[in-house]
């Protein structure tokens, strides 16, 4: 195959350089031993890290980021796994209309679906609770799951489901025993997926949120706008730690391009 | 688990993996057609019609209301807000702000991407993987981690401007902190990933024996990425430049962040609008303007590519 040459190279490298910067920025003020922001030139600290200890509001922010990205992914899954199989499988009148309705919230900028859900939950009575965040947080990544269950059930092969229900398979049996452990693969990347979208979200979670029930992205967003301090870079520091490794993890496991070519298309 | 899965996949001879495969044999049509695929997704539909379709009506009758500081919000339903909008310079400010940042950070992730994903093809295989891990990895990253960066870069460390003086390209500090310029660079690098996807799989399509062909018969390497690389990765970066756009055009976080209060675009108006103003029809008649701009330019745009590129696509 062509190689690069090193004009080509040299732009690579101050690519890379300027993706990494603000990561690499972000790490290195929070082991800064000073009681400001600045880079840890006198020595590293491990004092901010320590700092987040003393402010519960981060962590029960992260416990309620996890709990609601399991849950939202886990019920997004539960409605996109026989939503998937019915588009997949059947030719039947508005099957096209149905598919573009589960993508559909790809298309709406997160402003407008927080604005949406904020005047839709205050009149309903469920504002500012985790039912909510998670009703919300199940539609905005239902669509990403659903594709890459659609992309795992259309490529499956048929027979082997009509030999199970020929030996006499009941229709459950067939779909416990057979369909799901094919697919699975495609499930499983669809919750992960799910759940770092879920995970991430603050544009939409920062209106719908309370002070009770909050993420810890717009717990963060709205300490930045507020002030900015070292603390804040630690708890960023920790969430791209975490992140760096969970990637790691799905790159082995899945293929990282595979999971995110066609992220933010319709 | 997974293993079995595998080796199950493994045993169906190639034919039967045809993409062509999902569609039903005729012969199950006439008994199977008729409820199964409307019960399978009647929970998601029910989901998407009462938590999706609803709220986003209400939000445009919503936009109809009117609001006084006094009386609050008001029962009636006219497009007053819109008129507003429509003719209030400081809207009008807002929204060019909001899609003139948009429109230099789809061209800047054009310039950037485009070329990084070609280099990133021509890599060999231990460094692709890596480097592609580190292209897209951002993409998991919290927004807000990854403009927190920026501000520290710009603001109180203010690496960027140091680098920039030791270096003499400039001689006094550049204001980036709550400038359009900051705003552009923050937002290039939260988006860019996307170019390199798109235009990444629009690479995947391209058959590196047509380079070497043109090479071979004797062309220089400006003619053969001018004559037959770019032609074939154009889709690609044009269904990029949708995405980057819209996504651009809609940016919260990053914008509230770098550009603070003081520099608006229009989901920071929306959102002052909703939690400090409380005006909620004006913020949601931002919101409708916004989702309709969206929708059309998605939608316009994708129309476009798709027929003027319709040959590259099959």
């Amino acid at each position: 195959m062509n190689r690069n040459g090193p004009l080509a190279l040299v732009f690579h490298c101050l690519f890379l350089g300027f993706l990494l910067a603000p990561i690499l920025i972000v790490c290195a003020v929070a082991f800064t031993s000073e009681g400001y922001l600045s880079l840890p030139t006198h020595g590293l600290s491990l004092r901010w890290f320590r700092a987040i200890g003393d402010n519960p509001e981060f962590i029960r922010a992260f416990k309620d980021s996890l709990l609601l990205g399991a849950l939202s992914s886990t019920l997004a899954i539960l409605v996109a796994v026989p939503a998937a199989l019915a588009i997949a499988r059947h030719q039947f009148f508005g099957r096209e209309a149905i598919q573009a309705l589960f993508l559909s919230p790809l298309m709406v900028p997160h402003i407008v679906l927080g604005i949406a859900f904020l005047r839709f939950f205050t009149m309903i009575g469920l504002g500012g609770t985790f039912a909510g965040l998670v009703l919300s947080h199940v539609i905005i990544i239902l669509p990403f799951a659903l594709r890459l269950i659609l992309a795992a059930s259309t490529g499956m092969d048929r027979a082997v489901e009509n030999a199970a229900a020929s030996l006499g398979a009941s229709a459950w049996t067939c779909f416990r025993r057979v369909t799901l452990p094919l697919i699975l693969p495609g499930v499983a990347s669809g919750w992960v997926l799910a759940f770092i979208n879920s995970f991430d979200e603050v544009t939409m979670t920062v209106f719908i949120a309370s002070p009770e029930t909050t993420t810890l992205p717009v717990r963060l967003f709205l300490y930045i706008q507020d002030n900015i301090d070292p603390l804040v870079a630690a708890v960023s520091a920790v969430l791209i730690f975490l992140t760096v490794a969970a990637m790691l993890v799905l790159d082995r496991v899945y293929g990282l391009e595979r999971l995110l070519v066609g992220k933010g298309r319709d | 688990m997974a293993a079995s899965t595998d080796s199950q996949v493994a045993d169906i001879p190639p034919s039967a993996a045809n993409p062509a495969a999902h569609a039903p044999p005729p012969a199950s049509r006439p008994h199977r057609r008729s409820w199964a695929p409307y019960l399978l997704s009647a929970p998601g539909i029910a989901l998407f019609a009462v938590l999706l379709l609803v709220p986003l009506a209400m939000t445009f009758l919503l936009s109809l209301n009117s609001f006084s500081f006094y009386g609050g919000i008001a029962d009636v339903w006219q497009f007053d807000n819109y008129i507003d909008i429509l003719t209030d310079s400081y809207f009008h400010e807002v929204f060019l702000r909001t899609f003139r940042i948009a429109a230099v950070v789809t061209v800047l992730c054009a310039l950037f991407g485009a070329p990084e994903a070609y280099i990133l093809r021509r890599m060999d295989s231990p460094w692709r993987g890596l480097c592609l891990l580190i292209v897209l990895g951002p993409l998991l990253i919290s927004v807000v981690s990854r403009t927190l960066g920026w501000a520290l870069l710009f603001g109180s460390t203010g690496l960027v401007n140091q680098g920039l003086m030791a270096l003499g390209l400039i001689a006094t500090p550049i204001e980036f902190m709550y400038t359009e310029t900051g705003v552009v660079i923050a937002l290039t690098h939260v988006l860019v990933p996307f170019m390199v996807l798109s235009v990444w799989a629009s690479l995947q399509r391209l058959d590196p024996q047509v380079e070497n062909a043109a090479l071979s018969l004797g062309a220089g390497p400006l003619t053969v990425m001018r004559r037959v690389v770019l032609p074939q990765i154009v889709p690609g970066i044009l269904s990029g430049s949708i995405i980057v756009f819209a996504l651009a055009a809609s940016a919260f976080a990053t914008p509230a962040i770098i550009g603070g209060r003081r520099l608006k675009v229009a989901a920071t108006l929306a959102y002052d609008e909703f939690l400090n103003t409380l005006n909620w029809p004006l913020g949601a008649t931002v919101a409708v303007l916004l989702l309709l701009a969206n929708i059309v330019i998605i939608v316009g745009c994708n129309r476009l590519v798709e027929r003027r590129y319709k040959q590259v696509f099959e």
